[in-house]
């Protein structure tokens, strides 16, 4: 079968003009302030070296900050800025999407211009400049029209090394709330689907050597002084964002927004939802691929209407409750947390996604291991892997202090193929996802928690407080609560880690949606 | 008085050339044009304070062609830059045609003064006639009438118009560049021109066209040339007046004739040197001195 008419290919041909607009959006707007900013500074810095020195150092600094981690570092900040202005002037703006993203990149675009200005100013001939001055020109002119001119192949690889960088970094700020290329890239990676992220790739590539030429074609157009290079280059980025622009001013306003975080569950999920709204008469996006503290405050702040979260990790990470509780008394404390922040719960979907010690089912009975308790015995001389976050969740905490649990080697592995890994016996046990469906596949076993270490986690609804009165929301929603057992949610999850067409989110939620509605 | 170089070549202006030169002698003023009085510039150097200029007096008289020699670090270039405010002085003052050039707008000064540098310093990514029309642009003659005075200089400097125009510098020669420095620096028509070594770099053929070729627009416009050397034989051939820098001092100032009869030790030595050249020359080359 040809890529071509890959299924696929086809969907995530249907998102790109959304994902290639917003991104260009997002990278121009960054590179666009980035300039403003950096442009003026270096002009300022070029003759103090002291300024000079603490600027360069600064960006420098910034730049050794992986990106991912600059972006989710300014949700946080805008957020704690939204609530001052809110307290001193009554404004709020939105800490979510668009403004981090271009605030961090901006950030992120400012060490090459900065640089490569102040060195090609000082890389003009000194004698130059006092023949500038020497013919009568002012300061000012002597910059405009003999100092920027003979640096500008320098400034110009400046500018052209920021936009690489900013279209290529703008592909993570998808967890931040602001789609982009990356949209495809992190979705791809979840539902392992590699058309999806290769996809995601060669677009930003393109993309990113599209603009990179245009500013080349650009610079030639000023260093020759022609006026029609100059005028065609900028006209043709203009194009770019004007037509990057068209996809949204088309779309009516009052839909609603569905959140998802980085999993393939999520993403099921909020497909789910998005076909129920649509079925509802409602118009409906997606913010796929939000961090799990991102996507709780862009919940509370309504930068998205509603998402399914979990009532252990609400609990212990929003919350930051010790206690354990059985599960209805759980739900009933925190309803009275959310209450706080005017979220509204509207229920449980009916399956728990609990973190749970898992192991190959034959290995468990020819050990005797049934439990967690049977478990700690043996851990000695066992290994464990769990995801990226659990080693550091209280969770773990919890489970290792009540059950004694000291394993020999202790690893961390992307979740996708941590269960592959237990069952061809690379590690002993892995900290799963009891709603995972490779338990299945691969034939593990869940160990029971007697002393009920790990707490509920309940697959909720939660709704912003925006829509705290919105029937029509709620009402499309309520279908949902309770209809979704464990062993329904495992199969669809099952069928989302396939490669084929019937494994998109969209196509496993209408699957999804068939057997609820039995 | 032309130089013997001038007299010497059958220039195109020869005739009118000598004439505007008498007229230009004949209208010298009592006030000098350009007139230092006490200038003192110092400047921190790694091994505590410099005197670059210490104590010069000098006067300038309009119509006169000064050469300024001595060697490198005697101070012979912060003399000239201070005469257009390229650098300030720390004591003394610096008049021009009476007037105090503390008082003046030095971007204005500027452009009132024609500046040939050392090796050009055209710029590289404007063309001969951009650079050439760079000080009437700045002093916002229209287009047209920069044009016409491009073609008018380009003529005055012996380069063809149709050839050279739009070329940009990197394509021309030595000589050709210094021309175009030359013309650049006329451009705006200025009574006085201070020019920077201003055929150092060329080859002594170019070289002596060069200095013959602007000792003739010097007289022809009527100019007052302020060239700085560090040959004194060019000093000799070109400048009706020579003042010896050494050390920051001004050693002594005077024409040919009266530096060759000069007791100071510096200036005699100095003196000496191309009267050498010319007997060892004239060994080498019997048949030259025949001619």
């Amino acid at each position: 079968m040809s890529l071509l008419s890959d299924p696929r290919f086809a969907e995530a041909l249907s998102h790109l003009a959304d994902y290639l607009g917003s991104h260009l959006r997002v990278s121009i707007a960054a590179l666009a302030l980035g300039l403003a900013v950096s442009f003026p500074l270096a002009l300022l810095a070029r003759n103090r070296p002291t300024l000079r020195n603490l600027l360069l150092g600064i960006a420098s600094v910034v730049q050794t900050v992986p990106g991912l981690a600059l972006l989710a570092l300014f949700y946080p900040l805008l957020l704690a800025l939204a609530a001052l202005t809110l307290r001193w002037f009554g404004l709020s703006f939105s800490a979510f999407g668009f403004l981090p993203a271009v605030l961090a990149l901006a950030l992120y675009s400012m060490l090459p211009v900065l640089r490569n200005t102040i060195t090609g100013l000082n890389g003009v001939d000194p004698g130059l400049i006092e023949a500038a001055k020497g013919v009568g020109m002012t300061e000012r002119q002597a910059l405009l029209m003999v100092e920027l001119p003979l640096a500008l192949p320098v400034i110009m690889a400046g500018i052209r090394t920021a936009a690489v960088w900013v279209i290529g970094t703008a592909t993570l700020s998808t967890p931040i709330g602001q789609t982009s290329l990356g949209n495809y890239i992190f979705a791809g990676l979840q539902t392992q689907n590699w058309v999806l992220v290769m996809f995601g790739c060669v677009a930003a590539a393109v993309l990113a050597l599209a603009v990179d030429q245009l500013l080349a074609f650009i610079e030639l157009g000023l260093r020759t002084r022609s006026r029609a290079r100059v005028g065609s280059g900028t006209a043709a980025i203009a194009l770019m964002v004007g037509a990057s622009l068209l996809p949204s001013l088309g779309s009516s306003p009052a839909r609603y927004a569905i959140g998802a975080k980085t999993f393939t569950e999520q993403y099921v999920l909020s497909a789910l939802i998005s076909e129920r709204l649509q079925a509802a008469g409602l118009s409906a996006t997606s913010r796929a691929g939000l961090g799990s503290s991102v996507i709780y405050e862009a919940l509370k702040n309504g930068d998205i209407d509603t998402y399914v979260d979990y009532s252990g990790t609400l609990w212990a990470n929003q919350f930051h409750h010790r206690e354990q509780m059985p599960r209805a008394a759980l739900l009933a404390a925190l309803q009275q947390d959310l209450a706080r922040d005017k979220i509204t719960l509207l229920g449980e979907l009916g399956f728990e996604n609990a973190y749970a010690l898992v192991m190959p089912r034959q290995k468990a009975t020819a050990l005797g291991i049934r439990t967690v308790e049977d478990l700690a015995r043996r851990s000695r001389d066992m290994s464990i892997a769990g995801d990226y976050e659990f080693f550091s969740r209280p969770e773990w905490a919890a489970l290792r202090d009540a059950y004694g649990l000291a394993f020999r080697t202790q690893r961390q592995m992307q979740p996708d193929f941590m269960y592959a890994a237990v069952a061809s016996g690379e590690v002993d046990v892995i900290a799963g996802y009891t709603s995972d469906g490779l338990i299945a596949k691969y034939d593990l076993v869940v160990l029971d928690d007697p002393k009920h270490a790990i707490p509920p986690y309940d697959a909720i609804l939660l709704v912003s407080p925006k829509r705290a009165e919105d029937h029509a929301l709620q009402d499309a929603l309520r279908p949902l609560l309770g209809r979704i057992d464990i062993a329904t949610m495992q199969q669809a999850n099952l069928r989302a880690s396939g490669s084929d067409a019937d494994s998109s989110p969209q196509a496993v939620a209408r699957w999804l949606w068939s057997r609820i509605a039995k | 008085m032309l130089g013997p170089i001038g007299r010497a070549l059958a220039l195109p202006w020869e005739g009118e050339q000598r004439a505007s030169f008498e007229i230009a002698k004949g209208r010298m003023q009592p006030t000098p044009l350009i007139s230092y009085d006490r200038v003192h510039k110092t400047f921190a150097g790694p091994a505590g304070a410099v005197a670059a200029v210490d104590d010069v007096s000098l006067d300038i008289a309009e119509g006169e062609f000064l050469a300024i020699v001595g060697s490198s670090g005697s101070g012979k270039t912060t003399l000239l830059r201070l005469a257009n405010r390229l650098i300030e002085p720390d004591g003394g003052s610096i008049r021009i045609a009476g007037e105090d050039i503390s008082c003046l707008e030095p971007v204005a000064l500027r452009r009132r003064i024609g500046t040939v540098f050392q090796n050009g310093a055209l710029f590289p990514h404007m063309t001969v006639a951009a650079n050439i029309g760079i000080t009437p642009r700045l002093l916002g003659t229209a287009p047209k009438a920069v044009a016409a005075r491009v073609d008018e200089l380009l003529d005055l400097v012996q380069l063809d118009r149709a050839a050279h125009r739009n070329r940009l510098p990197d394509a021309l020669s030595g000589g050709q560049r210094q021309r175009v420095g030359v013309a650049r620096a006329l451009a705006a028509g200025p009574r006085i021109v201070l020019m920077d070594e201003p055929f150092g770099a060329l080859d002594p053929l170019t070289r002596d066209t060069l200095g013959s070729d602007y000792r003739a627009l010097h007289a022809q416009l009527g100019l007052t040339t302020v060239m700085i050397t560090h040959d004194i034989t060019e000093a000799l051939l070109l400048a009706d007046r020579i003042a010896v820098m050494r050390s920051g001092h001004l050693v002594e100032a005077g024409t040919p004739a009266a530096l060759a009869a000069s007791r100071e030790p510096y200036v005699a030595e100095l003196m000496t040197t191309p009267r050498r050249q010319a007997a060892r020359l004239a060994a080498l080359l019997p048949e030259s001195g025949a001619a």
